[in-house]
């Protein structure tokens, strides 16, 4: 679970081993992330598992879409817009190429914050930032920042 | 084509989908533009683990398997469509220790997209995620021959049925 004593210690140290360990769907999916400075950059090593189309073979859109909608969860946590995992609202997805059978990467920005509300901005990419595989953006609710 | 065979091909596209193998994802019923699979719960895909409740990603991949299988109901010969767009609204938590179903219908197939809803919920009958897509029609020729022979039964190895 990501209780604030955990989430503490990963934005202090930008070891997100304690914190993707106690999330199940983190690991079933394989999602990593590394921060430099304050930047954030979430990575999925290729697995076996994560294939859709077998004939590419590429990594199934489901499994891109949940990759981007927990990297930007994590991005509300470390930015410290919310203590737990932020409950999402609606997701809108776009795909622009195949996602080969190898690493993808992800990146987050804030579009808007509000009380209650956050959008977040989500793109994806494999070979080269300036080629996105899909772009998402994403609203969640925040309304748990007092407890 | 009858719906028994529909739910074959179908049944048979999922079987080749790696994480719709992973998540356990069965194939529920098929006809005539509509379908709808299961995903049984499991502990792996928990995202919030204070309340046990699944990762929206799982319900994402779900409704992306199930609108993108869609397909088989309402086009005469198997195509791959690869997936153009989806857009999720989460409208409440998926209650634990139970599976979520996803019912996806097809409601305009032109000549390059194919349109598609689907609902995804739980024995309760109460919505958990709605989802609008849609997915390009790349032709028969983009899916090699072999796949379409494996997915429509005409694969010595697996049998004819159509």
């Amino acid at each position: 679970m990501t209780t604030p004593e955990v989430l503490k210690y990963t934005q202090e140290t930008g070891d997100f081993a304690r914190m993707l360990d106690g999330i199940p769907y983190a690991s079933f999916i394989g999602l990593q992330c590394d921060r430099f400075g304050d930047d954030l950059i979430f990575r999925l090593p290729p697995k076996d598992a994560n294939l859709g189309n077998p004939i590419l073979p590429a990594v199934h859109g489901g499994v891109i879409g949940g990759f981007m909608e927990m990297a930007a969860a994590i991005y509300l946590m470390m930015s410290q817009e919310t203590l737990r995992m932020p409950k999402i609202v609606d997701f809108s997805l776009d795909y622009l190429r195949a996602g080969l059978n190898r690493e993808i990467f992800a990146e987050c920005h804030l579009t808007r914050q509000g009380n209650r509300v956050a959008n977040v901005m989500i793109t994806a990419w494999q070979k080269s930032r300036s080629q996105p595989i899909a772009t998402a953006r994403a609203h969640f609710l925040l309304d748990d920042k007092e407890t | 084509m009858n719906n028994e065979t529909r739910l074959r091909r179908v049944k048979r596209f999922i079987a080749t989908l790696n994480q719709a193998r992973e998540l356990g994802l069965t194939v529920t019923e098929a006809q005539e533009g509509s379908l709808t699979l299961c995903l049984p719960y499991s502990e792996r895909i928990i995202g919030y683990p204070d309340t046990r409740v699944i990762h929206g990603g799982a319900i994402t991949t779900l409704m992306d398997t199930a609108s993108g299988s869609v397909m088989i109901c309402v086009l005469p010969e198997f195509e791959l469509c690869p997936t153009l767009d989806l857009r999720m609204d989460y409208m409440r938590p998926a209650v634990p220790d139970k599976p979520v179903y996803a019912r996806a219908q097809a409601y305009r197939v032109t000549r390059n997209i194919i349109f598609t809803r689907c609902e995804a919920f739980q024995d309760d009958g109460e919505t958990v995620a709605q989802c609008v897509g849609t997915f390009m029609r790349i032709g028969q020729a983009a899916t090699p021959k072999s796949y379409r022979d494996l997915i429509v039964g005409n694969d010595p190895a697996t049998g004819d049925d159509s």
